[in-house]
């Protein structure tokens, strides 16, 4: 049986991991290569690495991140962060990521994801999202892009269907409402979303407990949950995570 | 010395690095007199199969030629789903036939693609799951799977929510569906294992 997967997010500025709390006051948490073999060691499943300046120059950093990395670790992680064309996807899928995630990029040209499919199959294509609570249409959520700066008209379910379509293989959905919170993920979002598609969802944004887990996974419908905050903090670690999913009844690779 | 076949397609990085992890010589290449000398072969994969195919162009014959004189071959991914006979992903595709059967999508019912850590279980004899036990999770990223017809195959399946062929081996042709290269302690031994079975092969 599949198992659901735990999957630590590293957000990189300037080399080193930072995590804040709704997207603002960022913390340092680390190296990313050390944070990041330490994850594994711990049984972590996946990693997700997420260069948040995003530029030109963080750009060559992050190949360089992506292949120390690839050097050192040997379980999937997905790389994003200001990524434009299938050429920079080809760039990190050779340099060791086993997927990429775009945000930006993906809403003003939706057929980067189609392109990506069909040259790196879907399974490597992540579309990420960045969702706000509507304050004008109730039980909706609003698309936000650039790093979650710039709120967009586009409907988070809407978005989410038709990057499906188009190619996307899976969905890294980040709650900005509940992100660094610590205060649970935004479940009604996840549900929302997990019902509406047929790929894979990793609910993110608000991990504080271990409850936390289990109820992304469980009234979520989530197939992967992602956290920061908890475990970079050293609340707890993956292993816990795990054990603590399994003894509830949820299958995980333990 | 293995040769990693470099083709242009993701993570073949990733499986040279997890050989050199495990101490075992590896070299990426093209070149088929490099092929041709190597005590092994890894055809890996990240891409769309049609894709992959068009990429690997004239080089496929060279691995063809080398795996029926009996070279240990082990494809990974699409690399894996190359040695059958076709496939399906975005149009219809020949692959390189060495092992009979075809790559068809994942039925719908289930989330697709299957992705994340499945349980394998190692029926008697696969050379390649040597010091694993019975079982073993390993991770899978795939949205289209192989039916092999090949009566004389060995076959390792996973199970989501009908039976997955996750391994075959066909004499000295082996195939993984998914990433020993992502599999962490699991997947190094598999690859491994695959290194000892060149020594072995060529010595």
């Amino acid at each position: 049986m599949l198992t659901r997967r735990i999957i630590p997010c590293l957000d990189v500025k300037d080399n080193r991991v930072v995590k804040g709390v709704n997207f603002l006051n960022l913390r340092d948490a680390g190296d990313p290569v050390e944070l990041g073999a330490r994850y594994s060691d711990e049984g972590a499943d996946e990693l997700v690495f997420l260069d948040i300046t995003a530029t030109i120059r963080s750009r060559k950093t992050i190949v360089e991140l992506v292949e120390k990395v690839a050097e050192n670790v040997f379980i999937p992680f997905t790389v994003g962060g200001g990524i434009q064309t299938v050429e920079q996807i080809d760039e990190l899928l050779r340099s060791g990521a086993e997927k990429v995630s775009v945000n930006t990029a993906a809403v003003s040209n939706p057929n980067l994801l189609a392109e990506a499919a069909q040259r790196f199959g879907n399974q490597c294509v992540v579309l990420a999202i960045d969702a706000r609570r509507s304050k004008d249409r109730k039980g909706h959520w609003q698309v936000c892009i650039k790093a979650g700066s710039e709120p967009t008209d586009i409907d988070v379910v809407e978005w989410a269907q038709r990057a499906e379509e188009l190619g996307a293989g899976e969905i890294l959905l980040t709650s900005m409402d509940a992100d660094g919170t610590k205060a649970g993920y935004d479940n009604e979002l996840n549900k929302a979303v997990t019902d509406a598609v047929n790929i894979p969802v990793i609910a993110s944004g608000g991990a504080g407990a271990l409850d936390h887990l289990f109820d992304a996974i469980v009234e979520g419908g989530a197939d992967a949950v992602l956290m920061a905050s908890i475990t970079h903090f050293g609340n707890y670690n993956i292993h816990q995570m795990k054990e603590y999913l399994r003894d509830r009844g949820i299958p995980v690779n333990l | 010395m293995i040769v990693v076949i470099d083709y242009n397609v993701g993570n073949v990085k990733s499986v040279c690095n997890a050989f050199r992890y495990n101490g075992c010589e590896v070299v990426l290449s093209k070149d088929p007199q490099t092929i041709k000398n190597a005590t092994g072969i890894v055809l890996p994969g990240v891409a769309a199969f049609g894709y992959a195919v068009n990429a690997l162009g004239p080089i496929a014959e060279v691995v063809k030629e080398v795996a029926l004189q009996g070279k240990p071959l082990l494809g990974i991914c699409v690399g894996y789903q190359m040695l059958f006979e076709t496939s399906t992903e975005y149009g219809l595709h020949k692959g390189l036939g060495l092992i009979s059967g075809n790559v068809v999508p994942i039925p719908e019912g289930r989330v697709i693609p299957h992705m994340g850590w499945n349980l394998v279980k190692f029926p008697e004899g696969m050379d390649l799951f040597e010091g694993l036990g019975s079982e073993k999770h390993f991770y899978f990223a795939h949205s289209f799977h192989a039916q092999p017809s090949d009566t004389q195959a060995k076959i390792a399946y996973t199970e989501y929510g009908m039976d997955i062929v996750a391994s075959v081996q066909k004499n000295n042709i082996y195939g993984v569906q998914f990433h020993p290269e992502k599999s962490s302690h699991g997947g190094l031994q598999v690859l491994k294992n695959f290194y000892n079975i060149c020594q072995k092969a060529s010595s």
